[in-house]
Order: structure tokens, then sequence, then C-alpha cells
């Protein structure tokens, strides 16, 4: 493996700064395990936004704003904004949404899926298996020369759509928050207060975007360049959580049984996470890098978040999202799972992400010119 | 040469794999216009033994790859 094992420390750093957020926020009134989950957040902004009614999930959650304004601050600091679009957008939506259904179905984004291991639910390792392999069925289309094909640059008002939207929606939940939706009870209803939510996630942000730290280019650099660099991060992450659930005496060893906002339907955990796998290496980075990418003025990358977003509608309204475990109060254990709608959905998704896949081969007689 | 330009990761890496791959050149050039790619295929030629030389000109950057 050479040098190129080396390791950038921006990366080791991040690591370490998310499993000690995630931490942090779960402490401050996140739900158990997600300090941060870019899907199930995205989901709950559009809740609050009556994207979808789905009563217990909805909530601005400031980590997304956060997580936006800190990459495109930083990114300005390092002159690195640069306003670009056009590889591919309305299938980078279709993607984007794909991804968010995988990922409901499992219940997490490959960021939550590692918190969740650290938190000892063994269901979300039966979610990195499926991650693993939807990786490697990615990276093969990419070895057959898969491309969305190369983005321009444009003006700047198409590099400012998504910090100017979170900066926008902040200001609207601080000055009017009675027009959007928040959760009474369940997920939604719990969270840490808003400006420590949106300060950490800005740090971490801004940490993301100078580290390059992605959940999916970790395994897929691995496998195709035999680089560590971006694994080191997701295996800091893990970590991190693990020791650091430890000490705060929320680990009670490795279980399938009732996990927090998991479910134990382990066919559709692996499935969930191959949608997402795949959908992410075809993105070219995982739904955290979509959004510090659109935080640096990445117009495809904001129109990834916005199909995510959409897709987190849809998967509510039409019920293809994952519904955790649960206890009754007779104590009658329900390991939760998804409906037959989701089960539909996720095989006209594999369809989906196999002719996005095929179709964006160059065609042999075109390679040799 | 390879144009890279406007690619997303981890393309410009894979198409510089490819050319290393085939034709083991001793000397390449790559254009890329983003900061990360450079890491990225500076991390990768290190890796197959070149050394990297960057040349940035109005946000694009030509790389210049030789072999040690």
């Amino acid at each position: 493996m050479g040098k190129n094992s080396k390791v950038n420390i921006w990366v080791l750093i991040t690591g370490l700064v998310i499993g000690i957020a995630a931490l942090a926020l779960t402490a401050l009134g996140n739900p158990k395990n997600m300090g941060f989950c870019i899907a199930c957040f995205e989901r709950d902004i559009a809740g609050a936004l009556g994207l979808h009614q789905a009563a217990v999930v909805q909530y601005v959650r400031p980590e997304i704003i956060g997580l936006v304004l800190g990459s495109f601050i930083m990114s300005l600091a390092t002159k690195e904004f640069k306003a670009k679009a056009g590889s591919s957008p309305a299938v980078r939506f279709i993607l984007g949404a794909s991804v968010m259904i995988g990922a409901l179905v499992f219940l997490g984004c490959p960021l939550r899926m590692v918190i969740r291991m650290g938190g000892g639910d063994l269901n979300a390792f039966v979610g990195l298996a499926g991650f693993a392999i939807g990786i490697l069925i990615g990276i093969f289309f990419l070895k057959k020369g898969f491309s969305l094909k190369r983005n321009y640059s444009v003006t700047l008002t198409e590099g400012f759509v998504m910090p100017v939207s979170a900066v926008v929606l902040l200001a609207l939940v601080i000055a009017v928050p009675g027009i959007f939706l928040f959760s009474e009870k369940g997920p939604g209803s719990m969270h840490a207060p808003l400006f420590v939510s949106l300060a950490i996630a800005m740090v971490v942000g801004a940490l993301a975007q100078k580290s390059r730290i992605c959940m999916v280019g970790g395994m897929r650099d691995v496998v195709m360049f035999k680089d560590f660099n971006l694994l080191s991060g997701f295996v800091v992450v893990f970590v991190t959580i693990l020791i650091g659930n430890v000490i705060l005496g929320n680990f009670s060893g490795f279980s399938t049984y009732l996990q927090p906002i998991a479910h134990a339907s382990q066919l559709w955990n692996l499935l969930g996470m191959v949608i997402v796998g795949w959908g992410s290496v075809l993105l070219g980075g995982c739904p955290l890098r979509q959004l510090i990418l659109a935080g640096e003025g990445n117009g495809d990358s904001a129109v990834t978040v916005f199909g995510m977003v959409v897709g987190a509608a849809l998967a509510h309204n039409l019920k293809l999202a994952g519904s955790a475990a649960s206890l009754a109060e007779d104590g009658t254990y329900n390991a939760g799972g998804i409906a037959d709608t989701g089960k539909v959905a996720v095989a006209i998704i594999f369809v989906v992400l196999l002719a996005v896949s095929i179709l964006n081969i160059p065609r042999l007689d075109k390679k040799s010119k | 040469m390879v144009d890279a330009r406007g690619l997303s990761c981890p393309m410009p890496v894979v198409m510089v794999q490819k050319e290393v791959n085939a034709n083991k050149p001793s000397e390449l050039e790559v254009l890329v216009d983003a900061k990360v790619c450079v890491e990225n295929v500076t991390r990768y030629a290190s890796s197959q033994g070149y050394d990297v030389k960057v040349v940035e000109k109005d946000g694009e950057f030509s790389m210049t790859l030789k072999k040690k």
C-alpha cells in the first residue's frame, strides 16, 4: 500500500470531533444514537416544512443548517468556494431521493450507521455489510467507466443556493417558528438547544470541508486505490463513539434487541444500506459529503440534497420508511421493519440504480475514438 | 494527458489510474479544477512512485507527474 496509506491528520481530527459532537448532542437532547444523522435530520426538516405528515419526525434540525454554513465559511476562507453545476442534475436528484429512501428503510445515513455501531446496535453491523456490498457494486460500474459527466463553472447565484437556503431557514425558525410543524412526541421532539446544535454543527461542517471526510469514500478508496485516508475518519468516529458511550455509561453490550430507533428486520437493514452504498458511490459521496459540497458552491450536490428531502417526504407519505422496534405495554416485543410498500420501493430503486449505472457507461464504439 | 476538469470524486484518480496501469508513462500531465482532486491525485501518484508538481492558473490546476 506504500505511501498511499498515509492519512491526513485533519481526517483523524474531524472523525474525533464528529464522534465527540455526536455524543454531546445526544447528551443535550438529541435522540439516542442520533447525535448526527443526515438522512433523519433532512427528513425532520421535510416534516417541519409540511412536506410529510409523520407527526413524530418534524423539526427544523439546526445541525443541517450548521453543516452547510460551516462548510460555506471554511470554503470562503480557503478560497475553495466555487459555483459549479451541470453534471447530470436530474439524475442526481433521483439518486438523492433513492439514497434517502434506502437510508430510511435502514433508519439512518452512513454516519448514523457508524454512530449506531458505536452504540452497540448489531443491526447496524448488518447495515454495514449492506453498505459495503453497495459500494462494491458501485465500484464495479466506476471501473466500467460510469460517469455522470463533468460540471462547469456557473454564476455565483447557483453556488449560493444552499448556503442562502440555510440562512433563510435559520432566520425563519428564529423569527417565526410558528409557521413550522414541530413534533410534540417521538424523535422529532427530542433535540439539543438550537444554538448549541448550530454551533457544534458549524465546527463539524468546517472540519468536514477541510478534511473531505466521507463515509462512502473511505471504503471506496481502500478498494480502488488502497488509500486508507478517508477510511481512517470512519474508524475514528466509530472508536470515539464506542469509548464515549462506555465512559458515559450508555453502553450495555452489542445486541440486535430493542435498539434505539432501529429495527431488527435484517434483510431490509441490509438492502436499505446496499442502496445507500451503491447510490452514494454513483453520486461521488455520502449524504454528509453532499451537504458539505453544496455548502462550498456545488449546485449538483444542492440538487442532490433537495432530492433527498423529497425522497424523505415520499418515504413517509407512501409509508416506505422502516418502523423502529418497540415494546408494548403488555411486554410484547415488536422487532419493527418495513411495510410491503417499502419492499416494493426497494425493488424499484434497485432497478433505477441499475439503469442509471448501465446507461451512464460510455458505449464501446464511442470509447475507441 | 488526462483532462479531468469538472469531474467529481473519484473520477480524476480513476482516469490517472487507468493511464498509469495501461501505459506506465514516465511523465503524465493531469488537468483538474478542484483542490480536492489535486490532493487525491497527488496521494495516488506518490503511492505509484511519481513526483508531483502543481501549477495553478485561473482556478485550474495543471499537474505534472514524473516517475522518480
